[in-house]
């Protein structure tokens, strides 16, 4: 189907298709069986300008916005998607800055996102403060002209590889969600460390760590915002990266169907491709049409954020759920294509499936986008009385 | 330092079909690409610009349509690409593709180092680098695997052989002919690829070079393909039976009788 990108888009989606095909896919398997981290591939993707197309022009960037980075996103994750999230996080901890930082801010810390020389990383949950956000428990107390934080983030996409944390943290403690603050910390600064990377079912080439703050002194310019906007950021920032859970899934849906399709031509049974028996197609074809779907809600979801529309949470929320929805679903169909070549690591689409899951899991769990969906519904049906 | 990186267009070779009548490669409806080894080329003279700073021109002859892989050069980081395009300069064999390149590189006059594939994919001749360096009275080295050593007046490199390398200094200016070993050609970049799309590509004919009419084209190349064909195969196998020692006798029976 053919929507209607710009020429600059087309190119952008090219280059990540291009980078996919001839330099992730020969080394996804590997890098999922070794659990390694990238760092090869994120040099590749610097120097092809991809972080930048996020980034406004002023800082370092292409001056693109959502879409763009949908774009990238999804030809990533057919390839792999462990190496995809490590380059969404860049994009999910520096949202905030572009967002929220003050214009010193965004000269230091941009351009070095938007070249790749630094990778970023967003520090939100903690071991009581998943779903339930009002569990944070890291606490940022002024002392004269810096913060003072304590306290331990966990599963922090590219935590330990990252430069650049984007950590929300609680500075008064009596208002609950509205007494979180926002900072940014660098990666060197005494008292920050990282706990052992996390031995994961899938996305296993992305690095997950602790984030742990002892005493981590950080100047008291590195607040973003206001104290207590931190909450009121996060949100903002998942309305803006969702839309990145959401490619990364469409673009494994894709991987798997391309993997299933070409299979099932090849894979003769009872004297003839299974691609001729009406089953297995009757599976490619509905696999296609929900891929279709949610290709068409997210690149519509994501144009409409960079159009400036505001209240865009619920629509955030659908084409996350939607999308990896729609993955968990065509990568289990895929493995059951392939049959028990499907089920074996030499074949790509186990690992997809496995990949996929999480997609149903982070950056809220897809209850929590369906509570934001219904919430919202029943929000603008009060309102209408 | 100004380096030349000379380039071709040339028929995808994965699509690449030859004309069992005219013994000539088929070049319609075929995708056409950069010549693989001048992808090469290329990007060392990008890296050489990168470390020592100076500027790349990309340099190809062929149809108007050959303009792409310019384009392409520039994305990849060439500061500018020429195109020599004319209907004169049509049916050039080696020799007169050598004289041609020459005469560019000749009048874009400050040239410190030419750079190119070792052979193009298509007519795999291998003759035109060196023949470059004839026309321009310039030292040259074939099949460059690593450059060792440049400076502003000289270059040491090691040339592939068969049995191994050499290690080769010459005097700059000079033309080098490269193999794949050498580097790996990036992916050009988003920036890259805008700058390419905006890039004017000059368009010269024998006039801007002050070429000689009859040294061009199909006029000035003796070269005429009488017939193209795939060699037979004589080679054949032959199994030796018995246990391990008798075929080693065998077999020691065999080379002595050669």
């Amino acid at each position: 189907m053919d929507y209607f990108l710009t020429e600059e888009q087309q190119m952008i989606k090219e280059l990540a298709a291009r980078i996919a095909d001839e330099k992730i896919k020969p080394v996804a398997a590997e890098l999922d069986e070794k659990e390694e981290f990238p760092w090869e591939l994120m040099r590749i993707l610097g120097e092809a300008d991809l972080f930048a197309v996020w980034v406004p022009e002023e800082y370092g960037g292409l001056g693109g916005g959502v879409f763009e980075q949908v774009l990238v996103v999804e030809e990533l994750s057919r390839a792999c998607s462990g190496v995809s999230v490590s380059y969404a996080a860049s994009a999910l901890g520096s949202f905030p800055i572009i967002m929220f930082g003050t214009e010193e801010q965004k000269q230091r810390y941009l351009p070095d996102i938007a070249s790749g020389k630094r990778l970023a990383a967003f520090a939100l949950t903690e071991a009581n403060a998943g779903s339930d956000v009002s569990g944070i428990a890291t606490t940022a107390v002024l002392d004269g002209d810096e913060y003072v934080l304590n306290g331990t983030k966990q599963w922090i996409t590219n935590g330990g590889e990252a430069d650049i944390y984007t950590v929300i943290a609680v500075t008064d403690k009596e208002k609950g969600p509205r007494g979180y603050s926002a900072f940014i910390v660098e990666k060197g600064t005494p008292g920050l460390s990282f706990g052992k990377k996390e031995k994961k079912l899938g996305i296993r080439a992305s690095a997950t760590r602790e984030v742990i703050f002892d005493n981590c002194r950080i100047p008291k310019e590195n607040l973003l915002g206001r104290e207590g906007q931190g909450f009121i950021i996060a949100m903002k920032t998942f309305d803006k990266t969702r839309p990145g859970v959401a490619a990364q899934a469409v673009g494994i849906a894709q991987g798997a169907l391309d993997e299933a399709v070409k299979y099932a031509r090849e894979r003769v049974q009872f004297g003839q491709p299974i691609s001729s028996f009406q089953g297995i197609q009757f599976m490619l074809a509905d696999m296609a049409t929900q891929i279709e779907a949610a290709r068409a809600l997210v690149y519509s979801v994501a144009r409409w954020i960079d159009s400036g529309a505001k209240d865009v949470s619920q629509a955030a929320a659908m084409a996350k759920v939607f999308a990896s929805d729609v993955a968990m679903k065509v990568t289990v169909d895929a493995v059951q294509i392939l049959g028990g070549y499907g089920y074996m690591r030499e074949y790509p689409v186990e690992k997809m499936m496995r990949d996929a899951k999480i997609t149903q899991i982070y950056e809220g769990t897809n209850q929590i986008q369906r509570s934001i969906i219904a919430l919202d519904l029943i929000k603008k049906a009060a309102k209408k009385k | 330092m100004h380096i030349v990186a000379c380039i071709k267009q040339v028929p995808d070779p994965s699509q690449a079909r030859i004309d069992r009548e005219t013994g000539l490669v088929i070049r319609e409806g075929v995708d056409k690409i950069i010549n693989p080894y001048d992808l090469h080329a290329l990007e060392e003279a990008v890296r050489i610009k990168e470390a020592r700073g100076g500027k790349v021109t990309a340099l190809s002859m062929g149809p108007r349509a050959a303009e792409q892989v310019l384009r392409d050069a520039v994305a990849m980081g060439a500061d500018q690409g020429i195109l020599l395009s004319d209907r004169r300069f049509a049916g050039a064999d080696t020799l007169a593709t050598s004289y041609t390149l020459a005469r560019a590189i000749a009048k874009l006059g400050d040239v410190d180092l030419v750079i190119c594939g070792k052979q193009a994919v298509d007519g795999d001749t291998a003759q035109v680098g060196p023949g470059i360096a004839a026309n321009l009275d310039l030292p040259h080295i074939t099949q460059v695997r690593k450059i060792r050593e440049l400076t502003d007046s000289k270059l040491v490199a090691e040339k592939l052989t068969d049995r191994g390398y050499e290690v080769v200094e010459v005097s700059l200016p000079a033309v080098i002919t490269v193999v794949k070993e050498l580097n790996e050609p990036r992916i050009p970049g988003l920036r890259g690829m805008m700058r390419a799309k905006k890039a004017e590509i000059p368009v010269w004919g024998p006039e801007d070079i002050e070429a000689e009419a009859d040294r061009i084209g199909l006029k000035g190349s003796p070269t005429q393909v009488w017939r193209t064909f795939e060699p037979e195969r004589h080679r054949k196998g032959e199994m030796l039976e018995g246990t391990p020692e008798e075929q080693a006798a065998a077999l020691w029976q065999r080379l002595r009788a050669l």
